[in-house]
């Protein structure tokens, strides 16, 4: 079905949904163990984007700021940069900087990769080039990950049972989990770019530090270019499968979503094929059991209308799987473009902000949204299903899971409670 | 124009940080942020902390995603009335807009909020990119003003050129410049004040507003928390100006008198004995001696109350021992609240206190008592070590140091969801404060798993 995707016609943005670029990018080397990005721009840039990752995962976010002040950003920030760089490698000990451009520092049209390449360096530096006057979360994220596969992957013999998982921005720490924990029950071994599992999961360390206390590692980042398999999870992570088979001249396979009884069945089947290991007993009981949730949930889905506003790969995998379960989406809002969005099964894709979806919503069942939907929500009297960033008011951000069919059977049962519950008031 | 409005900001002169000559280095607000290793908001963030809490105003971001979609409903100022203020709204400017210019939108913007949301003014705030490329954000303002027949207040305090601090300052001065003295007030009473800087986190002023009514005290504006736009522009007609727990809006405090000859006094509302200082310097500034006896009257029946609220609490933190990380006059203002609660505070930040600030501090904590420098985790832990300190007190950005070192904490500044102003504030403080130190899971929390016992 082709559709129509609008963009909305109001001159100012209202209630946003975008996010920045920059905010994307760090969040993507918060996955790179020992990493700590660094945006160049004003301080406030880097203030604003920490406190919203603090807020939503409720963890110490280690994110730095080259501090441009007016006299440096119209006189160049080469000092400011290579001043960053300095303090950072000598007070945090990084294993890797991220560095990311803003839209001030990109407006005034510093030639970052320039200045970086008159530095010499003890450490990767990563640029990510994000304006925030482009693009939203996603985006910015798909850049760092782009930048981080054209450079930090090494080539080598490969490795027979390596697969290097490319995750795209909008799983959580506990989906990468899951998803990594499928692909060693074939007895294969992940390498997943970014792994926010073991750095944004939620998780106790021992002592205090300034830079990211989990993900994969600089050597597994390395070595990742010797894997035999490369999974793209999510339609933004086509062009980094591009990149990584133009580099090594292994074929990636995309998913653009992993939630969803085809879309599990079509991984784990693509696993078995990889590995030639049958699949482990425990996936068919978990189907089952996602067979009778979709049983026992489908009274509620069926004809249920939802009015979603996601970012790009969530929005297509959600909608998708809405749609297999009999419910119809009644608006769908994106905050940035994006191939996925023609797909979208309905009839209108809105790229806007939350009052589109506020202005669209009437009469809907169902809302899916960020933590911003609340008000929203409360002022329609629909029930809210909180999905994507930021979400500071719900507890276990980092360990939430809709991917594969345990994922999916929780998501219906978080879909089902909300419309039992808007049923009963 | 712009320039020079910032150099007289960081020379305010009743601002305290500015009397001490040779130690430039101390002041806050001029302050400038060091590549790598700063930490803190801008002025755009600065000046949104002081408007935003304008209740039925629309407040729109002129500039790229970052500046708005990053910040917008983050705050936790609480409104009696409109919820315009948590709408965040922005130009949202493309690649296309800055490179052709992004006045045009600025404009149709103004327009379509006017035209939708029937605000009672709208609040512009020119970010860095605008600033940068040029944009002449007060011309649009003026036209849209004229044009829309509506309140459009520029405000021009772009992340670039400083500290929150600065931009706090920057936002006073759209007040002073656009707002404050275009109105007309309703009846006045005897005694009539404006609250400045305080911003109504958590709804903690309600708890304060409540004892002024109580004392025939008429609060005609308060800047800005839980403020409807039409109040700020009759301020000048108060009597006398209270300058809350800041030295961020002193510039308007200052100007208020010189223009429009109202004094101001300087007063904290977190702790019993600053509260009661409070109402007491209050009575004295308008020698009314119904009004002193009114003021005693209050003070006693509320001790009262509080001596017995309080007891179980007091018992439970008496001897209980604290580091105190937050900035400026609450290093001291909320020393003295944890010790109406028997608490030690036995260390506390300096960072952005004035001279004046620390010399109280020294008072309030005695000799042994420790005051910290500089920042950044590291030392804030070592401190704590060193002081066997059973929790820490600081801002949401240090919420996390402490947790993951395994030390209770208390949130006390602004992102914060109890209000611990006044003296019912003082109960939920006490509450908290004991709810943090005595949880079950400390011990639990401490405790190694049964398999590493034997290690050790």
């Amino acid at each position: 079905m082709m559709n129509k995707v609008m963009v909305t016609s109001k001159p100012v943005a209202v209630k946003p949904l975008k996010l920045s670029q920059p905010l994307g990018a760090a969040l993507a080397f918060l996955g790179i163990k020992g990493a700590i990005p660094l945006f160049h721009g004003s301080q406030g840039c880097t203030a604003f984007a920490k406190v919203m990752l603090v807020r939503h995962y409720r963890e110490a976010i280690p994110l730095a700021t080259t501090a441009l002040s007016e006299v440096s950003t119209i006189l160049g920030g080469e000092d400011n940069i290579k001043q960053s760089l300095k303090v950072l490698i000598e007070q945090s000990h990084p294993k890797l900087i991220g560095l990311c451009s803003t839209a001030l520092s990109e407006a005034r049209g510093e030639d970052v990769a320039g200045i970086l390449r008159t530095c010499e360096l003890p450490i990767p530096v990563v640029y990510a080039n994000t304006p925030d006057f482009y693009g939203s979360l996603s985006d910015g994220y798909s850049r760092a990950v782009e930048a981080i596969v054209k450079t930090i992957p090494q080539e080598g013999a490969l490795h027979t049972r390596q697969v290097t998982l490319l995750i795209g921005s909008d799983l959580t720490p506990g989906e990468v989990a899951d998803l990594k924990q499928l692909v060693r029950d074939f007895h294969l071994l992940p390498i997943a770019i970014p792994d926010l599992s073991t750095s944004m999961d939620g998780h106790l360390a021992d002592s205090y530090q300034g830079v990211s206390t989990g993900g994969v590692t600089l050597e597994e980042l390395q070595v990742s270019g010797r894997s035999a398999f490369v999974l793209a999870i999510g339609e933004s992570m086509r062009q980094a499968g591009k990149i990584w088979q133009e580099r090594f001249q292994v074929p990636y396979k995309l998913f653009p979503t992993v939630t969803g009884l085809e879309a599990s069945d079509c991984l784990i089947q693509c696993l078995m094929e990889w590995s030639g290991c049958g699949v482990p007993a425990q996936y068919p009981w978990q189907r089952r059991q996602l067979l009778d949730a979709m049983l026992d949930t489908h009274f509620y889905l069926g004809g249920k209308r939802i009015a979603l506003a996601l970012e790009p790969d969530l929005l297509y995998g959600i909608s998708q799987f809405l749609v297999s379960m009999g419910a119809m989406i009644q608006v769908a809002v994106s905050p940035t473009r994006s191939p996925q969005l023609e797909k979208l099964p309905c009839e209108q894709v809105i790229i806007g902000d939350l009052h589109d979806l506020e202005t669209h919503a009437q009469g809907a069942d169902l809302l899916i949204t960020n933590s911003r939907g609340a008000g929203i929500a409360k002022t329609l009297g629909i029930p809210l299903l909180r999905l994507g960033f930021p979400i500071f008011d719900r507890l276990g951000n980092g360990l939430r899971s809709y991917v594969g069919y345990r994922g999916t059977t929780q998501l219906l049962f978080d879909l089902g409670n909300l419309l039992i519950e808007a049923e009963t008031h | 124009m712009l320039q020079a409005k910032i150099n007289q900001l960081l020379t305010e002169p009743a601002c305290g940080h500015n009397h001490h000559h040779g130690d430039k280095k101390n002041r806050s607000c001029s302050q400038q942020a060091k590549p790598g290793s700063a930490q803190g908001g801008c002025a755009f963030d600065g000046a949104s902390i002081t408007l935003v809490p304008i209740t039925d105003c629309a407040h729109l971001v002129h500039g790229p995603i970052a500046c708005a979609g990053n910040s917008w409903g983050g705050r936790g100022s609480l409104s009696s009335g409109s919820n315009l203020f948590q709408t965040g709204f922005t130009t949202d400017l493309s690649e296309q807009d800055i490179i052709m210019g992004g006045e045009k939108r600025l404009y149709q913007s103004i327009k379509y909020i006017a035209q939708n949301y029937q605000p009672a003014g709208i609040f512009v705030y020119c970010t860095c990119v605008p600033a940068l490329t040029g944009e002449d954000v007060e011309a649009v303002c003026k036209t849209a003003r004229e044009k829309l027949n509506l309140p459009v207040i520029p405000v021009m305090a772009p992340g670039f050129v400083g500290s929150k601090n600065l931009g706090n300052r920057l936002a006073g001065e759209a007040l002073l410049d656009y707002v404050i003295g275009t109105g007309e007030p309703p009846t006045l009473g005897k005694f009539v004040i404006n609250l400045i800087g305080e911003y109504n986190i958590a709804g903690e002023m309600w708890n304060v507003l409540s004892l002024f009514e109580r004392l025939g005290i008429q609060v005609l504006a308060k800047m800005t928390g839980d403020a409807r736009y039409q109040e700020i522009t009759y301020a000048h007609h108060a009597h006398l100006n209270l300058v809350i727990c800041s030295k961020a809006l002193l510039n308007v405090a200052r100007k208020m008198q010189e223009r429009y000859g109202i004094p101001f006094i300087e007063c904290s509302f977190y702790g019993i004995s600053d509260m009661n200082q409070c109402l007491r310097q209050i009575a004295q500034h308008f020698q009314d001696p119904e009004l002193t006896a009114k003021v005693e009257a209050l003070i006693a029946e509320e001790t009262q109350k509080l001596d017995q609220a309080l007891a179980p609490y007091r018992a439970q933190l008496a001897g209980k021992k604290i580091v105190l990380y937050t900035g400026g006059v609450k290093s001291w203002s909320v020393i003295s609240a944890a010790q109406d609660l028997g608490i030690k505070v036995v260390a506390t930040s300096t960072k952005k206190s004035t001279a004046e600030d620390k010399a109280r501090i020294k008072e309030l904590l005695g000799t042994d008592g420790i005051t910290i420098e500089g920042g950044g985790a590291k030392e804030l832990l070592e401190v704590i070590r060193r002081t066997k300190a059973d929790m820490l007190i600081a801002g949401g950005r240090n919420q996390y140091t402490a947790l993951k070192a395994r030390i209770p904490f208390l949130d006390i500044n602004q992102e914060r969801h109890k209000g611990y102003a006044g003296y019912e504030g003082m109960i939920t403080l006490a509450q908290e404060l004991t709810n943090a130190l005595y949880s079950p899971i400390w011990a639990q929390i401490r405790q190694p798993a049964p398999w590493e016992v034997d290690d050790e």
